[in-house]
């Protein structure tokens, strides 16, 4: 499944798709970035409730499908553009990151 | 060993949010010179966690990644206040870190602990006062 598949299935909002044809192949949930870092494989989608510009260069280092923002977090000031420049693509969601990622799951 | 290319780098201490630029820029020029991915994960996870800290306790500092044909080696140098406790800083969960920078998903002191597991090996030179020499091998 694409990330823009994804977006449409689960009813999120598309904060930047720079790369809407991306696959999907799973998940992982974190909001503490080293641990993320280490863990979140290529391809995923990453939801987390940080807004920062370092979830920007975490998501190219892991090399995510998506970002994924849950509990309907914006990206700080510059993200979006950020991440439009690096290719990568952010979601957003008012759903709390269980429920994102329980949804995310069913569609996988 | 004699064909090498090195990547240079000045990491800006000022900016915490840019803190990762030479990382993904180092990742972007390994990948086009078709280092395996997983070798790439970890030169840029250890690299990144390196500048970060460079950001946060040394006002930034300076990066060089040379790529060898059998292995990668990443310096990174500040001439920050130095490591009083390498042992201690070294443990996983140890972080001297201010808050604000927690509050931005760092700082939970996995830092130095992620260099070491993603690198094959690292090498800690530190002087109080006058800053930290970090040198990280990972094998092709």
């Amino acid at each position: 499944m694409t990330v823009k598949e994804l977006c449409e299935k689960c009813g999120f909002e598309a904060v930047c798709l720079p790369e809407p044809d991306r696959e999907v192949t799973g998940g992982y949930c974190g909001d503490l970035l080293s641990w993320v870092m280490g863990r979140a494989k290529s391809g995923e989608a990453w939801v987390t409730i940080m807004s920062n510009m370092n979830i920007a260069a975490v998501a190219t280092l892991c090399d995510t499908a998506c970002i994924v923002l849950s509990e309907n977090v914006s990206p700080d000031a510059g993200v979006a553009e950020n991440a439009e420049m690096r290719g990568i693509n952010i979601l957003k969601t008012p759903l709390p990151t269980f429920e994102a990622a329980v949804l995310i799951s069913k569609q996988l | 060993m004699s064909d090498s290319l090195r990547f240079h780098f000045d990491v800006n201490g000022q900016s915490f949010t840019s803190a990762g630029q030479a990382s993904v820029q180092v990742k972007k020029n390994l990948r086009e010179l078709g280092i395996p991915a997983e070798t790439i994960r970890r030169v840029s996870i250890a690299m990144y966690e390196g500048e970060i800290n460079m950001v946060i306790h040394a006002h930034g500092g300076e990066a060089d990644v040379i790529v060898y044909e059998d292995k990668i080696v990443i310096i990174l140098a500040d001439r920050g206040p130095g490591i009083p406790n390498i042992e201690l800083a070294m443990k996983e969960g140890y972080s001297t870190a201010p808050d604000n920078i927690r509050s931005l998903g760092f700082g939970a002191g996995m830092g130095l602990p992620n260099m070491k597991r993603y690198t094959d090996d690292m090498k800690i030179e530190t002087e109080i006062g006058k800053g930290t020499t970090i040198t990280m091998t990972v094998n092709i």
